[in-house]
């Protein structure tokens, strides 16, 4: 379907991936068309989006976005009838490869959902989940594995709050802190890139401000991918901003351009509160 | 015109509303008698079958050999011995190799139900087993008797293919569809949202059964091993058929057995209604009835204990 060359540079080691994102982008879609059955869901999406960013995703509901950040670690395929054409490149590699793990990608690609998802171990064994997942056992000693817990919970701030009740299940946290365990527990694993799925819309305002402010930092480390369907915080945590309609792409530009001066009329009417 | 209408109106609708009033106590009553007769049942089962063993239970039975010794010899004319040993031992062994073969077949395919097959497959699958449930237990008898037994004397060169292995693998196989549609009820209430997480953590779709499914729904999965066990004590018709009906604490899979509930099928028409030998068999109802009441209840409060949980 597509055309487009991968980077001249293969995304081999570490080394060589930190020397080339700067440079390309941490995400480039080619083509991407997604069917659900007989229903497109996405259409024609070409979009590159930046590394060590926070880009949204904006538009109406059923616009597609969710489905796009779904493509990015390729868990929208669970659901049997889903047909993908064209090319997604994380980081220098086309995810739909035959030789691409699912379980490499998304060690590379976190994800963190609308409704926190805890799983229903102790708050110490979902932040080792993904380790336990990726590298064999007996990988880490005791010591390494409570370090690797400390300083993921510390990078979310829940580590304050929590320290004394590590072993405690992780379903009797709050709302605001099961939200930042499930970031948390994708820090062990060093992702690349973290999508996040209206990451605020189960908290109230105060969790969704100290969760926003969570997400700002993380900017530092990680390119993250925001679905937001509440615009105000699209213009206060994001640096990009992709706004969509009917499974297309309408703009793509900084979110400070997008929402003062949007090129298209479709996203003028968007932002101005018109429809959707 | 429009006020005598509108008062006879009036009055009917007042009529109509009382009588609703009525209908619903009334259906209201109905119900909860439903409801309460349920309990009724059970205690007027525990009331008959305790009252039948009662003289023997708190007239002088002696705990000790009837627990202890592996005597059952109702009908002995010079002195009759009522050890139930050999009959307990042979209920819980059969129960214990019919739970090794049904428990990793009826989760393995509970959990094949629920997690990896689809559409026509599941459907196909769920429909199928809900007919092993149906099969008569006779029928198991049958089967067993006849299929089973002449198969393990081939294959094992046992001297008689009626015992502990025959009645096992029979009782497995009638425990399993419970064990399946319980176990796969508990995968099924496993929010979606877990095996999202687990997904997108990299986690492969075996990983998410064993550290995911299996935490988050032990407490079904107990239950429904459970109820399982429950079904593998209390079965009597065809475990009478297959297990061969000796008298005997069994060494190995391949002696025969007795059961405590088919003691009570075969012996119960032979006795004379109140004498020693029928209140022993009451004793053993008795006794029946304690082990699967307890398994039923410590089933129920590990299922409650989801509830409560989630609801923390």
């Amino acid at each position: 379907m597509s055309t487009v060359v991968e980077p001249a540079i293969p995304a081999t080691t570490q080394t060589t991936m930190a020397a080339t994102t700067q440079a390309t982008n941490a995400i480039e879609t080619r083509g991407l068309s997604l069917w659900y059955g007989d229903f497109q869901a996405l259409k024609d999406v070409t979009i590159d989006v930046r590394p060590q960013m926070i880009t949204s995703l904006i538009g109406p509901s059923g616009c597609g976005k969710t489905t796009l950040l779904r493509c990015f670690n390729r868990i929208n395929e669970r659901y049997g009838n889903v047909t993908t054409t064209g090319e997604v490149t994380i980081l220098g590699k086309n995810i739909f490869d035959e030789d691409v793990s699912l379980s490499e990608l998304r060690r590379s690609v976190g994800m963190v959902f609308q409704r926190p998802n805890p799983l229903p171990v102790s708050i110490y064994r979902n932040v080792l989940f993904g380790i336990r997942t990726h590298t064999r056992w007996r990988t880490f000693n005791r010591a390494q594995r409570d370090e690797m817990v400390e300083s993921a919970l510390r990078d979310v701030q829940l580590w304050g709050e929590v320290k004394d009740r590590l072993k405690s299940k992780a379903t009797r946290l709050t709302l605001e802190q099961q939200q930042k365990l499930c970031i948390a527990r994708l820090l062990p694993l060093k992702p690349r890139v973290i999508l996040m799925d209206e990451p605020c819309s189960a908290l109230d305002a105060e969790g969704t401000e100290r969760v926003e402010t969570l997400i700002g930092e993380l900017r530092r480390t990680y390119t993250i991918v925001i679905v937001t369907h509440n615009m105000a915080q699209a213009r206060r945590v994001s640096d990009e901003c992709i706004f969509m309609l009917l499974g297309e792409i309408i703009e793509h530009s900084s979110t400070s351009d997008l929402f003062l001066n949007p090129k298209e009329e479709q996203t003028e009417m968007y932002i101005q509160g018109r429809y959707g | 015109m429009g006020i005598p209408t509108t008062s006879v109106a009036a009055r009917v609708r007042h009529v109509w509303r009382l009588s609703e009033r009525l209908r619903e106590k009334a259906i209201e009553w109905a119900i909860r008698i439903c409801g309460w007769s349920a309990i009724f049942f059970v205690l007027a089962i525990f009331f008959f079958v305790f009252r039948e063993a009662a003289p023997m239970l708190l007239g002088g039975l002696d705990f000790k050999e009837f627990f202890t010794s592996p005597n059952w010899r109702p009908t002995s004319q010079v002195r009759p011995e009522y050890g139930i040993l050999a009959l307990l031992v042979g209920s819980l062994s059969l129960a214990g190799v019919a739970m090794a073969v049904a428990v990793p077949f009826g989760l393995g395919a509970a959990v094949f139900i629920s997690e990896f097959c689809g559409g026509k497959t599941k459907e196909t699958l769920k429909i199928v087993i809900e007919l092993l449930a149906a099969v008569p237990s006779i029928v198991w008898g049958f089967v067993g008797l006849f299929v089973l037994a002449p198969l393990i004397v081939e294959w094992t060169g046992a001297q008689v293919g009626v015992n502990l292995l025959n009645a096992g693998i029979v009782v497995a196989l009638m425990s399993v569809p419970i064990i399946v549609s319980i176990g796969e009820d508990a995968l099924k209430a496993v929010p979606d949202s877990y095996r999202e997480a687990a997904l997108s953590l990299g986690a492969s779709r075996w990983e998410i059964v064993y550290r995911v499914l299996f935490p988050a729904a032990k407490n079904g999965l107990l239950a429904a091993v459970l109820l399982g066990v429950g079904r593998a004590i209390g079965e009597t018709m065809a475990v009478l058929m297959c297990t061969g009906h000796s008298i005997n604490i069994p060494h190995s899979l391949l002696d025969p057995i007795r059961a405590l509930t088919a003691t009570i099928a075969t012996e119960l028409g032979d006795t004379v209604e109140g004498d020693e030998h029928w209140q022993a068999l009451f004793t053993i109802g008795v006794v029946l009835f304690t082990i699967t009441f307890v398994i039923n209840l410590t089933a129920d409060l590990v299922v409650k204990g989801i509830r409560s949980e989630k609801s923390a």
